[in-house]
């Protein structure tokens, strides 16, 4: 396997270490090599270290990247692990068909999306991406070539399914699209002035739809603490739509790229405090509109390199999961410590989750999940990280691993009961524990 | 090359990087495409993908250049049921230090660069003399332009499939069929990867839209990037009596 050594990190930028990378070419080389630590990484989307392998080889699946075959009466897609989805919807999006379960950005693989087992804002309906998988093939350190299904080999499945990547190579899947009538979304945004509002809005049936999700000010304080505005859409419906949308149009593609890194000190908490609030009011005002799906899903894809907004040194993004009846207090136990640090956050994500996922490691568990990012540089935001995660833990919620860097062995434990499970599905599919993530040896993820 | 439509273009070496980027331009151009290369598997997985992502007609064939005979017959075949262009893709860079005292090595590096795709154009020759349409396309190489001693072997062979295709060039304007030679400089594919002393490399992407584009020209030598036509003209006009003292 020819390999070179190379800077590498994960979209948050910490950490940052010099690795061997591979690059095969074809399906055939595609594989763990079984004598040494390897780990698959795809798009490097996820934002701590979930896809660096320090004293191993890093295989980047970009070049394995094949659509197989797709069945247009069922939707039924096979395709190579390094897939993107935006490939799939530069495709597909134009003959009808969406992805059943999509993260917030398109520059990410099919084999990214099943390790981190993604969900979307329409998990509280569909459940998470393991959910529409059907099969996947796992390429095992013992040379193996599985043709996994829930079905067949449920342990394997399942352990796949959100296990970072830690069973095997992820070699193809087979995924279930969605049929939609046109590429735009029908939007509604509801305005929840502080955080209890807002938990009543997106609680409330009558105003859910099959996508939700809701932006908090976290820099809003007192009785006005976690005011957000709740945004709900669904896939328009080709006779809702007015002239000037038609039904498979293409968005106004304007792809900017962030030329280079922001300085430190330019989003200080009065830029982002004066943004949110401008933000707030200007989504506030809108009531119902039409968007691209394109737009509604992945705002921030039209900025290439948005991770340079940060600087440099890097950031963290934290997402964790509070049970439902923990929710409302755990959330406004978050924001506190946010606004302690007085740390100023251009994203807070408040979404709701349904049923959590199959998967052993799976992130979501029924509740609501907060995402925010730490704009400091690395070690510091772990500082500010464990003070969250401490609350996380208090309230009986998760961290989500694909955006993970700093939590530690005994809290993933905690967080993760079915680890132990786990484990043994792990021993099995890799019993001299070849697959290996620097997040994984972080986590002591392979001991008891 | 009005018409590019249900036109097919055959790809010898499709599973290289320059090819598989090629054979998805020629694709979105509409033309259909039959790839021949010696791992069945993997040409399959390129074609079905192309066909989703471009809905034209691919084909695959086996043929492998260590095996002129049947190399020879598939390119009968391949003609005999229609060719609007061939595209010689496949490449071999080999271990220069291995060919210096392993004759096998160095003729299987000739042999694949330049020995089979020469034969397998002789073959095609005619046919394109016959059609009178259509084009021809071989990729060579910037190693081609001199001889280092660190991949003279590669060079060789790559110089004298130029050399070759300029002769083609040469027989078939009467026919107007354009011959186009590629000379990419360094290339982000397989064969690079890894190696030392990479610098500008290009995409293979990149590197099939400059292809496709001075086909679409007419040109008859391509340098793509662009910039390594300066370079390689740099490197060429340093005088014998100091290039042979440099340790390239």
């Amino acid at each position: 396997m020819q390999t070179k050594r190379i800077e590498l990190s994960g979209w948050g930028r910490f950490p940052s270490t010099r690795q061997e990378v591979a690059r095969p070419e074809r399906y055939a080389g595609l594989r763990p090599a079984g004598n040494m630590f390897n780990l698959g990484r795809g798009m490097g989307r996820s934002y701590g270290d979930a896809a660096l392998c320090n004293d191993g080889v890093v295989i980047l699946t970009e070049r394995v990247n094949r659509l197989l075959d797709f069945d247009a009466e069922t939707g039924l897609l096979h395709a190579e692990a390094g897939v993107t989805l935006e490939d799939i919807l530069r495709v597909f999006l134009p003959r009808g068909w969406f992805l059943p379960v999509t993260p917030g950005t398109r520059y990410v693989t099919l084999g990214g999306c099943l390790a981190s087992d993604v969900h979307g804002k329409n998990h509280h309906h569909a459940g998470s991406f393991s959910n529409h998988v059907e099969a996947f093939e796992l390429l095992t350190t013992t040379g193996e070539r599985l043709h996994v299904t829930p079905e067949n080999n449920p342990e394997a499945f399942w352990a796949t399914a959100g296990g970072m990547g830690l069973t095997g190579m992820i070699g193809e899947i087979w995924l279930k699209l969605q049929r939609i009538e046109s590429a735009w979304m029908q939007v509604r945004h509801y305005t929840g002035e502080n955080l209890d509002a807002l938990f009543g809005l997106m609680a409330d049936d009558t105003l859910d739809d099959d996508y939700s999700v809701a932006w908090i000010d976290c820099l809003a304080r007192g009785d006005q603490m976690g005011r957000g505005v709740l945004m709900t859409a669904h896939h328009a419906a080709a006779w809702s739509l007015d002239k000037k949308h038609k039904p498979f149009a293409q968005p106004g593609r304007v792809q900017r790229a962030l030329p280079f890194d922001l300085p430190g000190g330019l989003l200080n908490r009065l830029s982002v405090s004066a943004f949110n609030a401008i933000y707030y009011r200007r989504q506030a005002r809108r009531d119902e509109y039409h968007d691209h799906l394109l737009h509604y899903f992945y705002p921030l894809d039209s900025i290439g390199h948005w991770n340079r907004m940060y600087g440099r040194r890097g950031f963290i993004q934290h997402q964790c999961v509070i049970p439902e009846d923990n929710a409302l207090d755990g959330i406004k136990a978050l924001l506190s410590v946010l606004q302690h640090y007085g740390l100023a956050s251009f994203l807070a994500v408040l979404k709701r989750f349904g049923a959590g996922g199959s998967g052993h490691l799976s992130f979501p568990m029924p509740g609501y999940t907060l995402a925010v990012d730490l704009p400091i540089s690395g070690d510091a935001a772990c500082r500010v990280a464990a003070d969250l995660n401490a609350v996380v833990l208090e309230h009986g919620g998760r961290v989500y691993l694909a955006k993970d860097a700093c939590l530690a062995p005994d809290e993933f434990r905690a967080m993760y009961p079915r680890y132990p499970e786990w484990l043994d599905i792990k021993r099995q599919l890799d019993p001299d524990g070849y697959m290996r993530s620097d997040l994984g040896v972080r986590l002591r993820i392979g001991e008891p | 090359m009005s018409e590019p439509k249900l036109q097919r273009v055959l790809v010898i070496g499709a599973t290289s990087g320059i090819a598989r980027a090629l054979s998805a331009v020629l694709a979105e151009a509409g033309y259909g495409l039959m790839l021949a290369g010696r791992d069945a598997g993997e040409l399959e997985r390129i074609a079905q993908d192309l066909r989703l992502r471009h809905a034209v007609d691919v084909e695959t064939v086996n043929m492998d250049l260590d095996e002129p005979r049947h190399s020879l017959l598939v390119i009968d075949t391949c003609a005999q049921g229609g060719l609007y262009g061939v595209v010689i893709a496949a490449g071999y860079l080999g271990e220069q230090a291995r060919a210096n005292t392993d004759e096998s090595e160095m003729l299987r590096v000739l042999n694949i660069n330049y020995a089979a795709p020469a034969a397998m154009l002789n073959r095609l020759a005619r046919h394109f003399e016959q059609t009178g349409e259509g084009f021809i396309i071989g990729v060579g190489s910037v190693a081609g332009d001199r001889g280092r001693q660190s991949n003279y072997h590669y060079g060789a062979a790559k110089g004298a499939l130029a050399l070759y295709l300029q002769g083609l060039r040469n027989r078939l304007q009467p026919a107007g069929v354009p011959v186009l030679t590629v000379k990419p400089g360094f290339v982000d594919t397989a064969m690079t990867w890894g190696l030392p002393g990479m610098f500008l490399v290009a995409s293979p992407e990149d590197v099939a839209r400059g292809i496709y584009r001075a086909l679409r020209r007419r040109r008859n030598v391509v340098y793509l990037p662009w910039f390594w036509r300066w370079i390689m003209l740099i490197i060429r006009s340093v005088p014998e009596f100091v290039f042979k003292r440099l340790k390239l």
